[in-house]
């Protein structure tokens, strides 16, 4: 089984946002970078494929030369190749078709993206993707398992989950549960050594549109004071919520 | 032309998204002088949807679409898009909303924009104000497609009652077979609980509850509420609750009218996830930790004693007031 992991390089989750250039960047000075969460776990499970059913895991990502450490983290985790697409990620619609071109191009039976990026959430790359090379789709993915060209996958529903048997090619929009997070690897000095002998092939993009623009950014007003209520006069917790919060 | 929306509904009645999708389609339509016309899958009649705006509904009763499906819902809601001419389509932020929407925007080489939390600021180009960096910040988009797909985030519009006279059509698209290559086996959901997804009011407890065997508490204090019941990360990394249950930047989001959290301290990952509930209550006994900041509403103070007390509060509360 082929498998190709989608790899979003995104700022560390402790991270304080910041805009520039008049709100209109994001600010990376003093931001970390790491392999998006959703990504890893989507990451982590492939390595289970790899070590369980042979399988061979490549790893992709759309951006310039410097999320390429992003890429040998992921390379030092334990993907066997890694491919960037040399173009900034523009939006859901430009990115998805740059993957779709090396989806093709590598034959894979397995894609595995987060379900979205913690940066601009925007949710929409792993859909469009299935989509656009016609391979079957699953979401909010908990629970995956590969017997031959059958595919049973767990997805989480609102207030549970439900389980899906489709077949290959397959798209999957991983989360939290494909694997636990105690599953996750951190590399160790041998994975970080070869890592880097690994192949990282920068690959040129291919002509595409976008359909959306981020024109600006905003942060939320800050907080007003809070009201500290005694713990011994809960009756006022109460009367707040219900006559001045109004949600009781 | 006109702005069509995708209601949801279960077992034949409609969600409260439905309405909220309804009302907000109603505001874009507004703005672009045209209608909202609404699909919906297993809805026999428009029923309350007329309260919020919507001039018309197609109905889809086809057997094979009694149960989601995202491939066949995101074809036959193309087709209904291309024969309303609808420039824009909304739609909620649920799981299933969230699993068909890219699908549909490939199909109709749509923009789409997730997580939008306020009518359009403009319609030349239309730009809409959502949620980014996992709450920790908005970010204003463009969308520069001729037909534009936006999903709204869950409470941000609120209800917005405009009595119309909706008409209703029977729909009925064609459907192939490669729209039924994903099929459910079986499905695991609580009947009786509140979900995180539609509860108005969510109790969440962390890392000062001590065990799991504390959550009994917790648990009173939300069916006195009506309300879920959620978690921190390092409970549900510890197993104390399940993974469902976790809300945060690497969890759920949470968009209730009211948040409680017990014992949370509120790293910057739990505060951006639940940064857009309206009312949020801290209950801690560190007065130091970080929530207190992000709160509306605190309490310093053993949990274990304020959370029954409390409860016993609410109950009062409500006997008086029911």
């Amino acid at each position: 089984m082929k498998i190709l992991v989608c790899i979003s390089h995104v700022p560390d989750t402790t991270s304080k946002i910041n805009f520039s250039e008049g709100d209109t960047k994001f600010d990376t000075a003093g931001v970390q970078f790491v392999i998006n969460p959703n990504d890893e776990f989507g990451l982590t499970r492939a390595m289970w494929f790899k070590e369980k059913q042979g399988a061979s895991v490549d790893v992709v990502n759309v951006g310039g030369a410097e999320t390429e450490p992003t890429l040998r983290k992921a390379l030092a985790i334990g993907a066997d190749n890694a491919i960037r697409v040399n173009t900034p990620a523009t939006d859901g619609i430009y990115v998805a078709k740059q993957l779709a071109k090396v989806a093709r191009e590598g034959g894979y039976d397995l894609i595995i993206a987060g379900r979205e990026s913690i940066d601009y959430n925007g949710g929409m790359v792993p859909g469009m993707l299935a989509e656009l090379i016609g391979a079957n789709f699953v979401n909010t993915c908990i629970g995956l398992e590969v017997e031959g060209t059958e595919a049973t996958v767990v997805r989480e529903i609102d207030g549970g989950k439900e389980t899906l048997k489709t077949g290959l090619p397959l798209v999957v929009g991983a989360q939290k549960g494909i694997v636990q997070e105690s599953d996750l690897r951190i590399p160790n000095m041998r994975g970080i050594m070869q890592a880097r002998k690994k192949p990282l092939n920068v690959v040129e993009a291919v002509e595409a549109g976008t359909h959306s623009k981020a024109v600006k950014f905003e942060k939320p007003q800050p907080k007003g004071d809070i009201k500290l209520i005694d713990p011994d006069n809960l009756d006022e917790l109460v009367n707040l919520l219900h006559n001045e919060a109004k949600v009781i | 032309m006109s702005v069509l929306v995708y209601t949801e509904s279960e077992e034949g009645k409609f969600k409260k998204t439905a309405f909220e999708v309804a009302s907000y389609a109603k505001g874009v339509a507004d703005m672009l002088g045209t209608e909202v016309t609404a699909v919906s899958f297993g809805a026999q009649s428009a029923g309350d949807l007329g309260n919020y705006g919507v001039s018309k509904l197609l109905k889809v009763n086809d057997e094979k679409l009694q149960k989601f499906n995202a491939k066949a819902y995101a074809d036959a809601l193309k087709q209904a898009a291309e024969k309303e001419g609808a420039k824009v389509i909304v739609l909620s932020q649920s799981a299933n909303a969230k699993y068909l929407a890219p699908i549909l925007a490939v199909q109709l080489e749509a923009g789409y924009a997730s997580n939008v939390v306020a009518l359009p600021e403009g319609t030349e180009p239309l730009q809409v104000k959502r949620t980014a960096f996992t709450n920790k910040a908005f970010s204003f988009t463009t969308i520069s497609t001729d037909v534009k797909i936006i999903g709204l985030s869950k409470n941000a519009f609120g209800l917005k009652e405009n009595q119309t006279q909706t008409t209703e059509e029977d729909f009925s698209p064609s459907l192939t077979e490669g729209d039924f290559a994903v099929n459910v086996v079986s499905v695991d959901k609580a009947a009786d609980k509140v979900t995180i997804a539609d509860a108005e009011i969510v109790v969440s407890g962390g890392r000062g509850m001590k065990g799991p065997e504390n959550w009994g508490m917790l648990e009173e204090l939300a069916e006195t509420l009506g309300a879920a019941t959620a978690c921190s990360k390092p409970v549900s990394d510890m197993g104390w609750r399940p993974h469902s249950e976790h809300v945060g930047q690497t969890g759920k989001p949470v968009a209730a009218n009211l948040y409680i959290a017990v014992g949370i301290s509120g790293a910057i990952q739990h505060l951006a996830g639940v940064s857009a509930s309206k009312t949020k209550v801290v209950i801690n006994n560190d007065p130091e930790a970080p929530f207190f900041k992000a709160a509306d509403y605190g309490v310093v103070g053993d949990a274990f004693e304020i959370v029954p007390k409390l409860t016993e509060k609410l109950k009062e509360f409500k006997a008086n007031n029911a």
